[in-house]
């Protein structure tokens, strides 16, 4: 019986060590990117992958603070984006970070409405309209923490009808007609194209989002992770993101 | 003996690692949080508002599928077993284009009575109803065929009209079935996200269940989200053992 | 108008399978509808409960007609009054036994205390006055049987059908249920049709008896019609059935030039005894030992059953015994032969009455 036992824990340990090791670690990079930089970074995958035969770039994309939180419980990952300052803290506080995490982008904020603007929404102020259906990331996203700091700053409680999970999830309701108004990053709208309009928020309201980039202590592919966070800083990195909307540092 | 215990291992150690980071001195404090109470409430009342709209909608549907022969029923009985195969997220985002503002049937709906059913809480109804009514649906549907009809036959030489016969005899002998039903359809309706996140959004205290409160909480405050999915296991526990003594092991 | 049952009808239960019945039951009248397994017994049950909608012919109780596809008629069970005790009884087991008995009542509208006060004066009458609270499922077979005729009996029909409503009871309980059974039919004043395949059971209970084969009434008359004119092979094979009509006077019976001795030894008077073929031992001599009648007499016929013998007795008694082939050729078992019968005094079976309506 206590045979069986031990024989278990071995197995279930010898399973945990399977996702903990992870598989190949020469050609892969594991990438964990904020859910805003989805656009940029499949287009720099592809120029990472071009420029480097052989190399595989693996993108985990989704917001900030859901990509902490897995590399915080152990998750495999070479090279985290963070869409703010703070995500990027706590990791680094934590130890896990190889060097200076590197701010590589900017962002700002827009208003992103349906086409046609349906709500009439002029700016910030409106937002607090009770009849409109208004969407925010939720509190602790990014986007979600950049949106409440520019409401502060123009002093409009907004009446938020939903708290998203993330910048996309808010974006396609807007697409969708669902929301008549939601905080995004201007880089959003830009990507989204003409299915949805974006409305300026005047730059003494505006919060910039800085997004750092760093190569993590657990990286299962150091070599390769240096190379690709290379990458995005260097000149081909920046003309992408340039091309996406993204302010540079 | 060995592949029974890995099998109880599969539900015992993801439960265990949860309880390892329940912050025990702060629960109390981290419970009594209006965040959490809020989607307490929010859950116990669409959980069961999903259960009884299954209910009243799903015994008759599958009354249909058990009693009545007609054309095309391969294909209605699949449909309603999809949301069971369905990811949620994709119920979800079925739900908004049907019933969504601008959705098929939802920017008429709003025409008519201004009733809006994204960001609001019979949102979070209609998309528990959605993934949670096939349960209902099938195990009743099992129970009315595997139930002898002679009895209902019996009944009718007694003088028992058609209604008589189904609340006096059918659907008491179906009783087992459909307090399975009730229990499974209420289980999943409790534990929703993909859909109610994708369909009804998310905010305190209108839409924000249980199930979405920890997600968010999980990206902000760990220890919360630690202490909503301990009630969660709590109040799944209770209900599941209460009703398994009471229904099941009696029978 | 006439009163009591006039049912003439065809139903097709299937491209090779149709069941022909014509039946006419008076008031006060037991028909038994005698047959084999998969005769179509019960589907005869089913189409005058209104279970079944028959396809031809017509279904009339007490001058209203139930079933008459031709000119659209057709009424409901619920509507019909046709009271059933089914073969496995079908009480409902989520109910107590009092509320089985109720249903029909309650179903017909009747108030709760009132149908509760009528289901417990059935049960009484059915001997079950202390069960009223128990389910089905804590029932003996017996008790059950008796449930199911107080349930049937309580929704006050106009015509009572038993579907073989002893065939799920025990041997050592049947034949006292049989009594009471007697009694309750009896009691009932409608017509009343029941359905066996057990030759004692319609010789016992019935005015009339009805051999249903294969979908069809081949044969109709007393009990005594169909044992000395049997029609059908089938008949024939039920025309072996031991039954003499004696007079009881405790533990023996006279039957004519012989005194059975016998176990059930409660009886004074007319009475109808019966005996099973199979239960009579034949022996070349004299035999020893525990049975009370053993008598000598003569084979006079030998019949070949296929994997069975029978063999017709002369004086005293006119006995029919059923033998292995093996034990006709070891025996020597031919038209002429002397031999020894013995019957224990618990095969013998003793009824009350004379079997005549």
């Amino acid at each position: 019986m206590r045979l069986r036992m031990v024989g278990l824990a071995v197995l279930v340990m010898a399973a945990a060590g399977c996702g903990g090791v992870g598989s190949d670690p020469g050609g892969e990079i594991r990438v964990s990117a904020a859910a805003s930089l989805t656009d940029a970074f499949a287009s720099i995958e592809q120029a990472y992958e071009d420029a480097h035969p052989g190399t595989d770039v693996v993108l985990n994309l989704a917001a900030s603070s859901s990509l902490r939180e897995q590399i915080l419980e152990g998750a495999p990952v070479d090279v985290f984006a963070s869409a703010n300052l703070l995500n990027m803290q706590v990791v680094a506080d934590a130890g896990m970070v190889v060097g200076e995490p590197a701010v590589f982008a900017g962002n700002t904020l827009q208003i992103a409405v349906p086409p046609g603007n349906p709500g009439g929404v002029s700016g910030l102020a409106d937002l607090s309209r009770e009849e409109l259906l208004v969407g925010l990331c939720a509190a602790g996203v990014p986007c979600g923490d950049f949106a409440r700091e520019a409401l502060a700053l123009a002093g409009v409680e907004a009446a938020v009808d939903t708290d998203e999970p993330n910048v996309r999830a808010l974006l396609t309701k807007v697409i969708e007609g669902e929301l008549d108004a939601g905080i995004v990053y201007t880089t959003d709208v830009a990507a989204a194209g003409s299915v949805v309009e974006g409305i300026a928020v005047p730059a003494g309201h505006n919060v910039a989002a800085e997004y750092p980039i760093a190569v993590l202590a657990g990286a299962p592919d150091p070599v390769g992770a240096e190379a690709f966070v290379a990458f995005v800083l260097g000149a081909e990195g920046r003309a992408i993101l340039a091309g996406h909307g993204f302010t540079l540092p | 003996m060995v592949l029974g215990l890995l099998g109880l291992a599969v539900f015992v150690v993801p439960l265990a690692g949860l309880l390892a980071r329940v912050p025990w001195a702060r629960l109390p404090a981290l419970l009594g949080g209006d965040v959490v109470t809020d989607a307490l409430r929010l859950s116990a009342v669409t959980s069961l508002a999903a259960v009884a709209i299954s209910a009243v909608l799903g015994i008759p549907l599958a009354w249909l599928l058990a009693r009545v022969e007609f054309p095309g029923k391969r294909v209605v009985r699949a449909v309603v077993m999809l949301p069971l195969v369905l990811p949620p997220v994709v119920g979800g985002s079925a739900l908004l284009f049907a019933l969504g503002r601008r959705g098929l049937v939802g920017e008429a709906l709003g025409d008519a009575t201004g009733l809006v059913l994204p960001f609001s809480t019979l949102g979070v109804v209609v998309a528990a109803t959605f993934v949670a009514m096939p349960f209902l649906v099938l195990t009743v549907e099992g129970g009315l065929r595997s139930m002898d009809r002679r009895f209902e036959g019996a009944a009718a030489t007694l003088g028992a009209g058609r209604w008589t016969v189904l609340r006096r005899v059918t659907l008491p002998m179906v009783a087992p079935s459909l307090v399975a039903g009730v229990v499974l359809t209420w289980a999943r309706a409790f534990g929703e996200f993909g859909a109610t996140i994708t369909f009804a959004g998310n905010l305190q205290g209108r839409t924000q269940t249980l199930p979405l409160a920890v997600f968010v909480a999980l990206e902000t405050d760990r220890d919360t989200a630690v202490a909503i999915s301990l009630v969660m296991v709590a109040v799944s526990l209770i209900v599941l053992a209460a009703l398994r003594d009471r229904w099941w092991g009696a029978r | 108008m006439t009163a009591g049952l006039d049912a003439r009808f065809t139903l097709r239960r299937s491209e090779a399978f149709r069941v022909d019945v014509a039946l006419q039951i008076p008031p006060g009248v037991t028909v038994a509808l005698l047959g084999p397994n998969g005769a179509g017994k019960s589907t005869v049950v089913a189409a005058l409960a209104g279970l079944l909608p028959v396809d031809e012919g017509r279904v009339v109780l007490d001058g209203t007609v139930l079933d008459d596809p031709a000119a659209g008629t057709l009424v409901p069970p619920e509507l019909r009054r046709v009271g059933v005790v089914f073969q496995d009884y079908l009480l409902f087991p989520h109910l107590s036994v009092l509320e089985n008995v109720c249903f029909g009542l309650r179903s017909r509208g009747a108030p709760k205390d009132r149908a509760a006060a009528a289901g417990a004066e059935w049960l009484d009458r059915v001997g079950l006055g202390g069960m009223a609270a128990r389910r089905p499922g804590d029932l003996s077979g017996g008790q059950a049987q008796r449930v199911a005729l107080a349930r049937a009996l309580a929704a006050e029909p106009g015509l009572l059908l038993l579907d073989e409503p002893l065939a799920a009871l025990d041997v050592s309980t049947r034949s006292g249920l049989r009594r009471a059974l007697a009694e309750h039919l009896e009691a009932f004043g409608g017509p009343r049709l029941f359905i066996t395949h057990d030759p004692a059971e319609a010789f016992l209970l019935a005015d009339e008896i009805h051999v249903l084969e294969d979908g069809a009434v081949t044969q109709a008359g007393t009990a005594d019609d169909i044992r000395f004119r049997p029609r059908t092979p089938y008949a024939a094979d039920l025309a072996g059935f031991n039954l003499f009509r004696g007079t009881a006077a405790g533990a023996t019976v006279d039957v004519g030039p012989h005194a059975l001795a016998v176990a059930d030894d409660r009886h004074r008077g007319p009475v109808l005894v019966t005996i099973q073929p199979v239960a009579v031992a034949v022996h070349l001599a004299q035999p020893t030992g525990s049975p009370r009648n053993t008598w000598a007499t003569v084979v006079e016929r030998v019949e070949d059953l296929g994997s069975r013998i029978r063999l017709q007795m002369g004086a005293p008694l006119p006995l029919a015994a059923e033998v292995t082939r093996a034990a006709m050729t070891e025996m020597g078992l031919e038209p002429g032969r002397r031999v020894w019968v013995a019957v224990k005094a618990t095969e013998v079976g003793v009824e009350p009455g004379t079997g005549e309506g």
